[in-house]
């Protein structure tokens, strides 16, 4: 026999409670995991952006739009490697709660800068030749059944009317992290009707995206931009791709923080309802424990019995917590699809899971253990019978 | 009794009290008092009297205010809680009134608990257990859990247990306190046994005079102090 095997026999008595407090950790690593995993998704466009990569929009608000006519300019600025123009078109699939992000860029220049998006050579050609084209990412593929060759109709909401598109591609992430919930259209198409209804908004972008050859140098370069159109009728914000995506996120900041903070307290319960099972086992065994240490077997001996039942219960929960995260993340992933273009659990957060656990377990044991350590063997001896 | 007149725990003017708040209860006042090797004592006494504190003492599970206890040439009252431990495991074997197993084990775990603390082998260990068992008339309940067991068949488990590591001393508070009069019977006998054919020294604590009959010495306790005039057989 090893002192393992009594733990685990100790483990097994009370199989309700046990069982119980193990679904109890289950259901809070679970919660913590898909909270974390939620908070992850919510910086993902953050993490997705390149550091080569320069967002230009007008600086009184991204509702302004810009000229087309600082295309040129900001391409002869040094450091400048390619411009792409993109707005915000907004268009509703059929229904208001199809919310699918889509753009109108300037497809050839958009390819280059995005190099992410992976598209079939032939797909690529046929969306850049075909005005009224749209290409979209896998997921939003998947999500709608859409295959190449469907044609796509989008209402618009900046822009009013019916849009049709004929879908040419779908590209595919080259990371993880990449979106793929995607669509995008011709620019062209959008100006030249824009022309024809409302003139005065057409020859316009949202913004101007802006491929760098250099990181180091991205201040000096959105310097530069911002300095070209200053005093102009537009003027320019310009920033990296991640700063950008990050003045989204800012706003949801407060949301996020209240998240992260609830995962922590779902720890913190947890503690507490393992410590509660463990001070009521370790209350039961003193007479046990005064046995033992009758016996010979010193106050060490009966912390490992006391943490080591403890840490089982807690790793035992961990495991199923993980293992159930897992589908639980997929299936949130597929429900928010279109809000959380990337729902994925994460490594670190199944470290923390581990850690949340160890520590939860460790903690519970202290105060029972102490107790049980620290009685007299003859006052634990006279609790018996 | 070859050694009988070399005292194997030897207590000199060995006082305890318990506090119960501000107040004092004194326990055991001035107890002086020789047991010799290989002797099988019954220490007998009303409730209340202080016999499981004297033997708590004598076996080094409790502490005492002033005095000395020596066993086997040691003064444990000067022994640290480690030590104590460390002594007990390898000089002391119980007998509690409970049988005081541990649920969860089998016979054959009970009795290889004591010793997991020393560095015997796992072939080693099974050896001493299944000879402790075959001691006590257990061998074929050796996987049985105490709950499995009758009380008379716990409490052999429970001197298995105790003479497993083969100490010298036995201590027993009540071991028949909690059994019908035939397994105490054969309880009494198998004490007997270790004392006349394996020479332990047995304290037992006992309020059944029928049992008090199979020690050599009867000792009583008064109020804390021992009675001088103690009945002896043989
Ligand atoms: N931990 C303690 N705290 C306070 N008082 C105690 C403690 N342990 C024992 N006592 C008191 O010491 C006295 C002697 O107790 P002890 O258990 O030694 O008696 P006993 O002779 O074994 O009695 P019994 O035959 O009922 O078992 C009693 O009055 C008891 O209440
Ligand atoms: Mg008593």
């Amino acid at each position: 026999m090893h002192i393992l095997k009594l733990i685990f026999r100790n483990a097994l008595r009370h199989k309700l409670r046990t069982a119980l407090t193990i679904l109890g950790i289950t259901i809070a690593i679970l919660a913590f995991g898909i909270l974390r995993t939620l908070v992850n998704a919510w910086y993902s466009g953050v993490e997705a952006s390149s550091s080569t990569r320069l967002i230009s929009r007008n600086s009184i608000s991204l509702v302004f739009s810009l000229p087309l006519s600082y295309k040129e300019k900001i391409r002869q600025i040094p450091g400048v490697k390619g411009v792409s123009y993109a707005i915000w078109f907004n268009g509703t699939y059929i229904s208001e709660k199809n919310f699918i992000p889509n753009f109108a860029v300037e497809p050839k220049t958009f390819l280059e800068l995005y190099p992410e998006y992976l598209l079939p050579e032939d797909r690529k050609t046929a969306f850049i030749r075909d005005r009224k084209s749209a290409i979209a990412g896998r997921k939003v593929a998947e999500r709608f059944q859409w295959k190449v060759g469907d044609t796509i109709i989008l209402k618009g909401t900046i822009f009013p009317g019916t849009w049709e598109f004929v879908l040419r591609g779908i590209y595919y992430g080259a990371e993880r992290s990449a979106d793929e919930t995607q669509l995008f259209f011709h620019w062209n198409y959008l100006n030249e009707r824009l022309k024809k209804t409302t003139p005065r908004r057409a020859d316009q972008t949202g913004v101007y995206i802006i491929g760098i050859d250099d990181p180091d140098q991205a201040a000096e370069i959105s310097e530069a931009i911002d300095k070209t159109f200053k005093n102009s009728l537009a003027e320019t914000l310009t920033e990296t791709e991640k700063a950008f995506q990050m003045s989204f996120v800012t706003m949801t900041q407060a949301i996020v923080t209240v998240i992260q903070f609830v995962s922590f307290l779902v720890i913190i319960i947890i503690m507490a309802v393992v410590a509660n099972t463990m001070a009521m086992t370790a209350r039961e065994r003193i007479g046990e424990y005064a046995i033992m240490k009758t016996l010979g077997f010193g106050g060490w001996h009966i912390a490992i019995l006391i943490l080591g039942e403890s840490l089982i219960i807690t790793i035992t929960g961990c495991v199923f917590g993980i293992i159930l995260t897992f589908p639980t993340a997929e299936y949130f992933g597929k429900t928010m699809g279109s809000f959380f273009p990337v729902f994925s659990v994460s490594v670190i957060t199944i470290f923390l899971d581990i850690a949340a656990a160890f520590f939860v377990g460790l903690l519970a044991a202290v105060f029972p253990t102490w107790r049980a350590v620290r009685i007299q063997i003859a006052d634990g001896l006279r609790r018996i019978g | 009794m070859e050694n009988s007149n070399q005292p194997i725990v030897t207590i000199r003017n060995l006082t305890k009290s318990y506090r119960r708040g501000i107040q004092v209860i004194p326990v055991l006042e001035h107890i002086n008092f020789d047991i010799p090797e290989g002797e099988f004592l019954a220490l007998m006494g009303p409730s209340g009297s202080g016999k499981s504190t004297l033997l708590n003492l004598i076996a080094g599970i409790d502490k005492t205010d002033t005095g000395t206890i020596m066993v086997g040439g040691l003064d444990i009252t000067s022994m640290t809680e480690t030590e104590l431990a460390r002594w007990r495991a390898t000089n002391v074997g119980f007998i509690f009134q409970f049988y005081n197993l541990i649920p969860v084990l089998t016979a054959f775990e009970n009795v290889e608990l004591p010793l997991l603390l020393t560095w015997l082998s796992r072939k080693e260990r099974r050896d001493h257990v299944e000879m402790a068992l075959q001691m006590v008339g257990l061998a074929d309940r050796m996987d049985h859990y105490p709950s499995q067991l009758s009380g008379g068949q716990q409490q052999r488990v429970a001197i298995a247990r105790a003479i497993v590591t083969d100490p010298t001393l036995l201590v027993a508070d009540e071991p028949t306190g909690d059994l019908d009069r035939i397994s105490a019977e054969e309880i009494l006998e198998l004490m007997a046994r270790l004392n006349r054919e394996f020479g332990k020294t047995i304290i037992m604590v006992t309020h059944d005079p029928h049992a008090a009959e199979r020690a050599h010495i009867i000792r009583k306790l008064e109020k804390g102090i021992l009675n001088a005039h103690s009945q002896t057989h043989l």
